[in-house]
């Protein structure tokens, strides 16, 4: 093994390897790795490959039910939608790269979630995204958003696949790290989903799709790390997408499971060949030899560790039946894709890396995610807030136009316009209203998609912050008609080796667990971005939630516009919940008290009380309460329907306090509706009516055009 | 009628197309791969779908013009057979010189996906005959923005090929332009997608009429 840096403490260290780390590998093999192994080690063992500070957490995560398929390990989630069919979801960071380099980052996450899920057999039908950025004034954001929101579409459009959801924030805290969280789902038979596991002795590995370059080389390693002043100098690790090979991949991939040749499949993403080569052996008990000279790559004089630990994008692994080795040929010839046999399942329990003859890496292949180090870090509870500050009475139309106008609750259409949400021609709902809405194409059946957290909450309360955000999630569908299925978690943290920031995990992971267990829509599949730090100041606790829905059929949607003479209904209570909320972030520029506290069994009851009253047919409009509370909430409708509304009430605490629990709803029939609500001895109160041209809250009145104007401008205003 | 959808690889409203077609015929349309060399016989309708040709790599529908069905689809037109093009369609027919000018990136640089009202404004072919005064489609496309010389737009003017306009020009297009006709009338190039517009769940059916009206031009003619 010539040619290569000697093994040294410093090179130890900048593979992200820590002493007790390495004295592990040295214990495991009983000799000095090679260089090649080294890189091995560092991509198995990092943060983003090994879940290694959170995975004792994760455990704890409710990720079973009926409806589950297949639950977390696997590329995606699998849930069961009936008729023998399934929906396959994941949500995947792409923070580190997105901020070094925002169209390329962004453009590969949406590349590597939308790999996930046809790796899993199933055809992409939806994506989402969920975008944190610095506050607006910050000299990067502008360049951030414009570049992210830029590379996100630039991927999914060519792919061709609908974007029918997603967030957008801006916080301070998100100044040195951006957030960029891709979601995908996709359509798939419940009896033909493809699974990671390789399966008898001697098979072919066969490598698919793009050739290898040195893109990305060490990118798992970065992406656990935290951000310093030598930034730029990791662009280099940052990789480049191609939709249009990405696009021929899955047409391809799809294709060729179909023939049957396909005995297991794993994309290449976070440390490529090394990830998927050892994924593949590891859940199959089979061991991998991979013959690096027949690997396709396009730049000259690549190293095995170059090859190893690359990130070049669009690639696939899998294990071939080898007498389907021409038929599975002849499919990606017509795609025009690489298809290289590079190795073959072995019987022992060896990961053996051959360039050329000679032999760069033989590792015993279990131990190298079977023995990953896991911790049990150090953590904190976090502490209680302090009871919200006095919050004097605010002028309601001023607060109003301030929230309805802001950067973080203005129209999101600047950023989705960007997208295309029609593609595939079964978009039901495009962005905008509480869920994104599919077509399960050819069926009467729709899926509703989306996106929730809010970080202000769990950095206040991280329990009752991982509860708000599946319970938001689980109102957002409601609202929408659909029955909660199931969720994916993509979990964005500071640095866990502050126990403080380990609190924050701990605190927010089992506010989710119990959440998703009460509301029945266990998590399927998840992903965890660790050291979202610059210079020591992290962000705020991100856990983002995705969520899926199911309508039956579209009978069951319900709108998001109003009619004129709709009574309006308020559903759930108000206490006037100021703490963290919206008004206070946005008019006052504060960010104190504690984050509402969640009733689970109210959400769940609520919830279910929507879908049957609108299921009775009393049911014209509804929308959930969450940021900026009912006043927000009410302006949202009246926007959604072009006609005014006129609310009851007084005060800041029940204009805009953000209780949990609580629907907005439109009806023709309020006597039936809040008699169904009491018969069920749930809060319910007539507050108001749809018409005329203008939002009245109590004595306020505020013009529709003023609140549309505000609205609309929100964003192009600061960005456009 | 009898209908063919072309694929090309990065073509991804090709779907989309055929269910749009098949909808209003009744009967599935044929597949056409990018590199067959002759299409099928009997042909009505060849219709060029929207997605990212070959990436749309060079300059969009460059590549997909070039390709070995592209021969058969010119001498198809030639001879009087219909084509459509929707959108990156649009560009690969313009590319392959069966209709004038060029689409450049839109005016404000950014895709831009959304519903679109148009104006149809000409009735005088085989695809717009059976429409009303205004269509509403859905458009998503990051190079939309028509341009050709004034000569060239005179001459689409003065022999009424301007097929569409945008009601509030979303891209930039000369003269608001959103699809055009070739000289014998039987080749429309268009950004809009109507095969997105054609079911009331998806937000309107006026891409029903548009399909359905060209099922109707056929039979009567």
């Amino acid at each position: 093994m010539h040619n290569e840096p000697a093994i040294s403490p410093d090179l130890i260290a900048a593979h992200g390897l820590n002493a007790e780390e390495y004295q592990r590998i040295l214990d495991l093999i009983g000799r000095e790795p090679s260089f090649t192994e080294l890189g091995v080690f560092s991509a198995m063992w990092n943060e983003h490959c090994s879940y290694k500070s959170s995975k004792k957490w994760l455990r704890t995560l409710p990720t079973e039910g009926p409806q589950v398929i297949c639950g977390p390990g696997e590329n995606a989630g699998v849930v069961d939608i009936g008729d023998g069919q399934a929906v396959v979801f994941k949500m995947e960071s792409h923070n580190h790269p997105s901020y070094i380099e925002p169209y390329q980052g962004a453009a590969t996450g949406v590349g590597g979630i939308l790999r996930d899920v046809f790796t899993m057999g199933a055809r992409p039908i939806a994506a989402m995204n969920a975008l944190s950025f610095g506050r607006v004034d910050h000299p990067k954001t502008r360049s951030l958003v414009n570049g992210v929101v830029e590379g996100v579409g630039g991927y999914g459009n060519a792919f061709g696949v609908p974007t029918v959801g997603g967030e957008l924030r801006f916080h301070s805290a998100y100044d040195g790290n951006c957030l960029v969280n891709a979601f995908a789902a996709g359509l798939a038979d419940a009896d033909k989903i493809f699974y990671s596991a390789a399966s008898g002795v001697g098979m072919p590995v066969v490598y698919l799709g793009a050739k290898t370059g040195r893109d990305g080389v060490g990118g798992a390693t970065m992406a656990s790390a935290e951000f310093d002043d030598t930034i730029e100098d990791k662009r280099p690790t940052v990789q480049v997408g191609d939709p249009f090979t990405e696009k021929r991949l899955m047409e391809a991939t799809l294709e060729l499971m179909a023939t049957g040749a396909v005995i297991s499949i794993q994309d290449m993403g976070a440390a490529g060949l090394t990830c998927s080569a050892v994924e593949m052996g590891d859940k199959g008990d089979l061991g991998v030899r991979l013959d690096l000279e027949c690997v396709p790559v396009r730049e000259e004089n690549m190293t095995a560790y170059e090859m190893m630990l690359s990130e070049s994008q669009e690639r696939m692994l899998m294990v071939l039946r080898p007498e389907k080795e021409a038929v599975a040929k002849a499919v990606f010839d017509k795609w025009d894709l690489d298809f290289a046999i590079v190795g073959e399942t072995i019987a022992e329990d060896r990961f053996l890396i051959m360039h050329n003859g000679e032999v760069k890496a033989d590792l015993p292949l279990k131990a190298l995610s079977g023995t990953a180090p896991e911790y049990d870090r150090p953590w904190v509870e976090t502490p209680a807030a302090a009871p919200v500050g006095d919050v004097a009475e605010v002028d309601v139309a001023e607060a109003l136009l301030t929230l309805v106008g802001s950067a973080n609750y203005g129209s999101r259409a600047w950023v989705w316009q960007q997208y295309d949400t029609t593609v595939m021609a079964d978009t039901v709902r495009v962005p905008g209203a509480d869920a994104g809405v599919v077509r399960v194409h050819g069926t009467p059946k729709a899926l509703a998609f989306t996106s929730d957290v809010t970080p202000r909450y769990c950095r206040a309360n991280p329990f009752e912050g991982g509860k708000q955000a599946v319970a938001e999630a689980y109102r957002n569908l409601c609202a929408t008609g659909a029955t909660p299925l199931a969720t994916t978690d993509n979990l964005n943290f500071g640095n866990p080796e502050k126990p403080e920031i380990m609190g924050q995990l701990v605190g927010c992971i089992k506010g989710i667990g119990e959440a998703v267990a009460a509301l029945d829509m266990p998590i399927v599949s998840g992903n965890v971005s660790l050291y979202n730090e610059t210079d020591g100041s992290g962000i705020l606790p991100t856990p983002t939630i995705g969520a899926v829905g199911l309508l039956p059929t579209l009978d069951a949607l319900i709108a998001t516009a109003p009619t004129d003479g709709d009574t309006l209904v308020l559903i759930g209570e108000t206490t006037g919940h100021l703490g963290q909320s919206a008004l206070l972030a946005e008019l006052l520029n504060r960010e104190d008290g504690d984050a509402p506290t969640v009733n689970l069994t109210a959400e769940r009851a609520h919830g279910e009380l929507v879908r049957a009253a609108h299921a009775a047919g009393l049911v014209s409009a509804a929308h959930d309460l969450s940021d900026g509370g009912l006043a927000l909430a009410a302006t949202d409708m009246a926007l959604a329907g072009n006609i005014g509304v006129t609310l009851d009430g007084s005060g800041t605490g029940w204009w805009f306090g953000e209780d949990q629990a609580r629907y907005l709803i439109a009806t023709t029939d309020a006597d039936a509706l809040v008699t169904m609500a009491q018969a069920a001895g749930l809060p319910v109160a007539i507050i108001g009516k749809a018409g005329g041209d203008a939002v009245t809250l109590g004595t306020t009145s505020v013009s529709l055009t003023a609140l549309a104007e505000a609205h609309a401008n929100a964003l192009p205003a600061r960005f456009g | 009628m009898k209908a063919a959808v072309i694929t090309f690889p990065g073509s991804n409203c090709d779907r989309d197309m055929h269910v749009g077609l098949q909808r209003a015929t009744g009967i599935a349309p044929q597949s056409v791969w990018h590199k067959d060399t002759s299409i099928p016989e009997g042909l009505d309708l060849i219709a060029v779908p929207g997605g990212f040709s070959f990436g749309d790599y060079l300059r969009c529908g460059a590549i997909a013009a070039r390709a070995p069905v592209m021969n058969a689809v010119v001498d198809f037109a030639k001879r009087g057979g219909l084509v459509l093009g929707v959108c990156n369609g649009f560009q690969i027919l313009i590319e392959a010189g069966l209709l004038p000018g060029a689409l450049m990136r839109n005016a404000g640089l950014k895709y831009v996906c959304k519903a679109q009202t148009l104006r149809v404004a000409t009735h005088d072919s085989a695809f717009t005959a059976g429409l009303g005064d205004t269509a509403t489609y859905a458009i998503a496309h990051h190079d939309g923005n028509y341009i050709a010389d004034d000569e060239e737009l005179a001459r689409l003017m003065g022999e009424d090929r301007i097929a569409f306009t945008y009601e509030g020009n979303p891209n930039g297009s000369q003269m608001d332009i959103a699809g055009i006709l070739s000289e014998n009338r039987r080749v429309l190039g268009m950004m809009p997608h109507p095969e997105r517009m054609n079911d009331p769940a998806l937000g309107g059916t006026d891409g029903e009429r548009f399909f359905n009206g060209l099922v109707g031009a056929l039979e009567t003619a």
